[in-house]
């Protein structure tokens, strides 16, 4: 089956199987994601891709596209719920952007920028969450984490070694290594490892490389995550 | 079964040698391990096992099961950490969990938890220096019909009051094993007030399964469609639709899940579903079975209701014997079915049907990306169908007399009864079965309530209705619910009704997608801001625009119906919110002048100019 849906009031085609998200992308319209990937299949835990469907909310990274849908996605109410999702995933953390490493090539801080997200709104939970510098070339540095598993997927999936997983629930959930010792150093994980290069955010990031690329030059600096994600495919 | 007198792990051991310790881990755990064929979907069971023996899942004993198992370390430490009932550090000789419903609180739970710290030295969600007890609160277990309750070692103790609080105290300083205490702590009531078509049903075990199999499974299944069943776990999807799906999916080997993960505050009618007429769940899940070509059943047994482990047992095994389950069942050549139940361990999201597949794989109970839906993939990726208790019980009414028969009770569009577990301020709190159509205001007569301001209906995540709804009825069309009835009588706060639900919500967020992970704890920080006093205004409208972004993009069930509570009772209790805000407009969220006390402290002062203007801020 293929066919076409109406993204925001213009025709996107699609063939069967794909996503609304993926369809979108192929017909050169950018939806904001974080959690998803196009190497991987969906995870739908971000909800930054949500879009509404005949009324109803829907991860278009997740829901396949169906002829003559009708999907709203750059609106001021989806905007909206899109910049408090971010704002959660702020307050839940710890991102200090002006000293992390990541600044101007992290995902989170550029789709904040997308989304004009001034204020973090809510009060900041201030979670307590060391960081492991084991690695003789890894730092690993939870405070930033948002959950996307990505790192979780590439570490199973690709480079077949399922150095992470995520352990405990809701709002305590957190990325643990596959060591008695609980400390990435004592993991065979390596820097050339996908799941060493897939965070979108400051939590796995490589020592002695640091600010090598002077922030004002990096990634998301000169361009918004919406045209870097369509025009570099990233 | 927990044995609390036994020497639980090795923590408790005077001064013994690592090696020792090694090897008695690993013994056990390689025991328990082989116990279950080595099978990494029965990682779960084999964790509640290991902990049962040596009472918490050190880090030694984690590394040992994703040994034997064969699988990631990492992965194990994700699903040990999952679950409530599963312990990473040492918890005391005596686990002591009270229940927290707000039902089993407007009972006198909090405080009678504080007499028994108190009593017992020990600090809420503390292990007591000696290791030997441990008190701390766990949600609803289903006892709200006689309540407060509490958990000892994962069995139930019900009716608590002072005398039995002083008695258990006793009991644990002494050192008692919870095997020899007293039976009448332990006691558990049915409790059924009102029988209708089911829990008045007089059927030997086998009779539905007979007459089902007489048309054959095509003609079983058109029975079924026209008995218009529902779910009764709160969705209400057509059962007859779901197993149908299920027969025509492609795969062979197809699997009937019975979901008694009943985890709803306020919920407890599959408890005395699953006391007292184990043999209809079991025939419908054979019925089930009969209809979908299915081999492999599991009963998925939430933790709280392992007091019932042993029994259910038995009563496979005895219809194993009289042919009703296994291999040719009745002497039908290739009906072959059996039944397996697995233990849940404290997770009210495996109650979503996908989380609880997750969890029967012996995974961290997430819910699935759906479609694809359960029927065509579902246990290990196989067609299944997922079903209710009730549900399933109600099938076996079918069988009996047809779907039209059972059509012809209840409306036209929510056929048959429904159980209620009604519980609160009435006179006769329990099991109550109606015809669907009932209106609130019959329940409440019947149960003997009077004075009520409101009435919970479907648990923490259903509907609160106020007096002026009581003419609503339970239907999928009007009221739906899983089954719980909760009444509030005007001496309650529904503030504090809706507070309790919330803290509930944040407590059993799987924490998979970011509304429910966040929005659950965020709408819970307002909540507590504004029984401190120090709400205002502005706050409910951060409040009201959580639960939009909690309904709207919640991954599933739990954070979408998460934010209820607080949207009806801001709705129809709007008082009882703004009585409590001390301005209208903005109140900082804390006490400015009692900020400053440690650095009062600090400096020895304690003059006026040491403390904020009172007086100046007045007039401001």
């Amino acid at each position: 089956m293929s066919g076409q849906f109406m993204l925001d009031g213009q025709a996107v085609p699609f063939v069967d199987g794909q996503t609304i998200l993926q369809a979108a992308r192929a017909a050169g319209r950018y939806i904001p994601y974080l959690c998803w990937h196009p190497d991987f299949p969906p995870h739908g835990s971000c909800k930054l891709c949500i879009v509404k469907v005949g009324g109803r909310h829907v991860s278009s990274c997740a829901l396949q596209a169906s002829d003559g849908m009708e999907v709203e996605s750059d609106t001021p109410e989806i905007t909206g719920e899109r910049r408090t999702l971010l704002q959660m995933l702020f307050v839940e953390g710890n991102h200090f952007c002006p000293s992390c490493e990541k600044s101007g090539n992290c995902q989170l801080q550029a789709q904040a920028y997308e989304h004009e997200m001034y204020s973090a709104r809510f009060n900041h939970f201030f979670p307590i969450r060391p960081v492991d510098a084991s690695h003789p070339d890894i730092l690993l540095d939870f405070n930033r984490c948002i959950f996307c598993e990505l790192c979780v997927r590439a570490s199973r999936e690709v480079d077949g070694k399922n150095i992470f997983a995520l352990t405990n629930r809701g709002i305590h959930k957190h990325l643990v290594v596959n060591a008695e010792s609980g400390r990435l150093g004592d993991t065979d994980f390596s820097a050339g490892d996908l799941a060493a290069n897939i965070c979108p955010v400051g939590v796995i990031l490589k020592k002695r490389t640091g600010f090598r690329i002077p922030i004002g030059e990096r990634v998301y600096d000169g361009k918004p995550i919406s045209r870097v994600s369509m025009e570099d495919g990233e | 079964m927990a044995n609390e007198n036994a020497p639980q792990g090795e923590y408790n051991h005077p001064m013994p040698g690592r090696n020792a310790l090694m090897s008695k881990v690993d013994d056990v755990v390689a025991e328990v391990v082989e116990g279950h064929r080595r099978d990494p979907s029965r990682l779960l069971q084999v964790l509640v096992e290991t902990q049962d023996r040596l009472g918490h899942l050190s880090v030694a004993c984690i590394t040992a099961v994703a040994a034997g198992l064969g699988v990631p370390r990492s992965r194990v430490e994700g699903v040990a950490g999952f679950y409530s009932f599963l312990h990473s550090r040492p918890v005391g000789r005596y686990r002591i969990l009270f229940s927290d419903n707000i039902t089993d609180r407007m009972l006198g739970s909090t405080a009678l938890m504080e007499s028994l710290c108190a009593k017992l030295w020990v600090e809420r969600g503390k292990v007591s220096e000696d290791g030997l007890v441990s008190i701390d609160t766990t949600s609803c277990t289903g006892m709200c019909d006689q309540g407060p309750a509490m958990l000892v070692g994962g069995r139930a103790v019900t009716r608590l009051d002072h005398q039995r609080i002083t008695e258990i105290a006793e009991r644990v300083r002494r050192k008692v094993p919870v095997a020899q205490w007293p039976a009448e702590f332990f006691h558990v009531d049915d409790n059924i007030r009102r029988r209708g078509a089911l829990l008045g049903s007089r059927q030997a075990p086998g009779d539905a399964l007979r007459a089902a199999m007489a048309p054959g499974r095509d003609g079983w299944l058109a029975q079924m469609q026209l008995s218009k069943l529902r779910g009764r776990g709160g969705a209400g999807f057509a059962t007859a639709s779901k197993w149908t799906a299920c027969r025509d999916a492609p795969g062979a080997d197809k699997v009937v899940v019975c979901n008694a993960d009943e985890g709803e505050p306020g919920t407890f009618k599959d408890r005395v579903l699953l006391s007292g007429f184990a043999d209809l769940v079991f025939e419908g899940m054979t019925l089930a079975a009969w209809a979908t070509g299915a081999k492999l059943g599991l009963l998925y047994l939430r933790g709280e209701y392992r007091y019932l482990l042993d029994s259910l047992k038995a009563v496979l095994a005895r219809r194993r014997e009289a042919g009703l389950l296994g291999t040719n069942i009745l002497g039908e050549n290739g009906f072959d079915f059996d039944v397996d139940i697995h233990l849940g361990a404290g997770a009210y999201v495996c109650g979503e049907e996908t989380a609880l597949l997750e969890s029967l794989e012996g995974k961290r109970g997430t819910p699935r990306i759906r479609p694809p839906f359960p029927v065509t993939h579902g246990y290990l990726g196989r067609p299944t169908v997922v079903n209710n208790v009730e549900t399933l019980a109600k099938t076996t009414l079918i069988a009996l007399n047809g779907g039209e028969a059972f059509a012809a009770l209840g409306t036209p569009r929510s056929t048959g009864t429904k159980l209620l577990s009604v519980s609160g301020d009435c006179a006769f709190p329990g099991v109550y079965e109606y015809p669907f159509g009932t209106s609130i205001a019959q329940v409440l007569a019947d149960c003997g309530a009077s004075d009520t301001q409101a009435v919970q209906v479907g648990g923490a995540s259903g509907v609160t209705l106020a007096a002026y709804e009581f003419d609503r009825r339970i239907a999928f069309e009007d009221v739906p619910t899983a089954g719980a009835l909760m009444v509030f009588d005007s001496t309650r706060d529904p503030f504090e009704i809706a507070h309790a639900f919330v803290d509930f919500f944040a407590h059993e967020s799987c924490g998979f997608c970011t509304p429910c992970r966040v929005g659950t704890v965020l709408l819970k920080d307002y909540m507590d801001k504004l029984a401190r006093g120090y709400g205002a205004k502005v706050d409910l409208a951060d409040i009201e625009w959580i639960n939009r972004l909690l309904r709207n993009t919640s991954h599933c069930g739990l954070g979408s119906s998460a934010p209820n509570p607080v949207i009806d009772t801001l709705l129809k209790f709007r008082p009882a919110y703004e009585r409590r805000f001390r301005s209208l407009d903005f109140e900082p969220a804390f006490d400015l002048d009692a900020a400053l006390d440690a650095a009062r402290r600090m400096t020895g002062r304690d003059d006026p100019g040491a403390h904020l203007d009172g007086a100046q801020e007045e007039q401001r």
